[in-house]
């Protein structure tokens, strides 16, 4: 029954642990102070908006940003961008960024000695169109080791970056692939409690969008909801 | 209703995604009435974040990112944003960082601006020290803001 079906979904608990010992560098990051309550009035508020006239054509394919093709398991990554009713989010801007298959990000200040690829930078973008659906084509990024304990390591992640149609929809989240192992010794990954609210980083492998003798792929949809809360949804447009 | 994404950190490799280009200047610098507006992001221990900031005049609908230098630095170029009803001139800011598990949201208010911040009622419901922390400072010819996660003269933040 729908009736029961939104009561099971409304009982999922979506907010991070902000204060989350086990992710050390929250420790002097995280507010300590609970969150002033804004007027209601303010859910309404409408953030910027980025025109296809932002991007290049290319920018959604980071296979297609050096001379030559990336190492690594190419994949197709595409979903939708809903707001909390299940009405997709047209023009929204998507930004992406992530390591290469082995691991490494090109950032200066990535140490880990696994190699750079000198075919891939690793950042995308895209804007979802009338149907809120975005798609990137990638490779699969590599586990990496991280200083945040003894032996930690990152599960394989994509960032995401997206702006929705109100200011308080803003979201930066980050991607995993199912079935990695890594999950339960990650503690960016379990500062969602919820493990139903977990699964819901978790991108879903789709035959339907594997590319035959070309490239694996993964589903990804993204629910914009309201700073703070998961509570009401917001005025359609 | 569908459960929100919950949300993740942005960490501190977010350049290569959210700093392809500059976006840091809502207005030309050359234009009359730009203004200067700098700042540091520290943590509870007055040390830097690397962090990214983002800007958002919902009035002349102007937004824009700045990220972090070495020294916890960010810097935009903004024009002074107009009032709404019986709001006062503000910027919507949204904090970023490594150590952050999701954004914060803050406000800029500006100096010049008593009697219009005396009736915000946003601003005027908070007490005199958690007011001061939102309200930028004059600096030279520029404005000065300072985000403080923690302890002593922490910023507000905000829940919508």
């Amino acid at each position: 029954m729908a009736g029961s079906r939104a009561t099971l979904e409304q009982a999922i608990d979506t907010e991070v642990t902000l204060d989350w010992p086990d992710y050390r560098s929250t420790r002097l990051r995280a507010p300590k102070r609970p969150l002033v309550p804004l007027p209601e009035r303010f859910r309404d508020l409408e953030g910027p908006v980025f025109g296809e006239d932002a991007l290049d054509a290319l920018d959604a394919d980071l296979t297609q940003h050096g001379d030559g093709e990336p190492l690594g398991e190419r994949i197709v990554v595409r979903g939708r961008v809903l707001d909390v009713g299940g009405r997709p989010i047209r023009g929204a801007l998507v930004e992406v960024w992530q390591a290469n298959a082995a691991g490494r990000y090109r950032h200066e200040r990535d140490q880990h000695p696994a190699p750079l690829d000198p075919n891939f930078t690793g950042g995308g973008r895209c804007i979802t169109d009338a149907e809120g659906r975005y798609r990137f084509v990638t490779v699969k990024p590599g586990a990496y080791p991280w200083g945040n304990h003894e032996n930690a390591w990152r599960p394989a992640h994509i960032h995401f970056s997206l702006f929705g149609r109100a200011f308080v929809q803003r979201l930066v989240t980050q991607m995993y692939f199912p079935g990695d192992p890594l999950f339960e010794f990650d503690p960016i990954f379990q500062s969602v409690r919820d493990p139903q609210a977990r699964e819901l980083l978790v991108a879903n492998f789709d035959l339907d969008v594997t590319q035959p003798e070309w490239a694996l792929g993964y589903t990804w949809d993204v629910v914009l909801g309201a700073m703070g809360s998961n509570s009401t949804p917001l005025d359609p447009d | 209703m569908l459960p929100t994404t919950p949300s993740q950190t942005v960490g501190p490799f977010y350049t290569l995604g959210l700093c392809r280009e500059p976006a840091h200047e809502l207005i030309p610098p050359s234009d009359p009435s730009a203004i200067s507006l700098g700042g540091r992001l520290l943590d509870g221990e007055g040390e830097p974040i690397d962090g990214v900031i983002e800007i958002w005049d919902h009035v002349a609908r102007r937004w824009g990112r700045s990220g972090t230098d070495g020294h916890g630095r960010f810097a935009f170029t903004i024009g002074k944003p107009g009032r709404a009803g019986d709001d006062a001139a503000r910027l919507d800011v949204y904090v970023f960082a490594r150590g952050l598990l999701k954004h914060q949201l803050t406000r800029i208010y500006f100096p010049d601006e008593r009697a219009a911040n005396a009736a915000d009622p946003v601003l005027s419901a908070l007490d005199t020290a958690d007011r001061a922390t939102l309200i930028a400072r004059a600096d030279g010819d520029g404005l000065r803001f300072d985000i403080r996660m923690q302890g002593e003269g922490a910023t507000v933040f905000f829940a919508v």
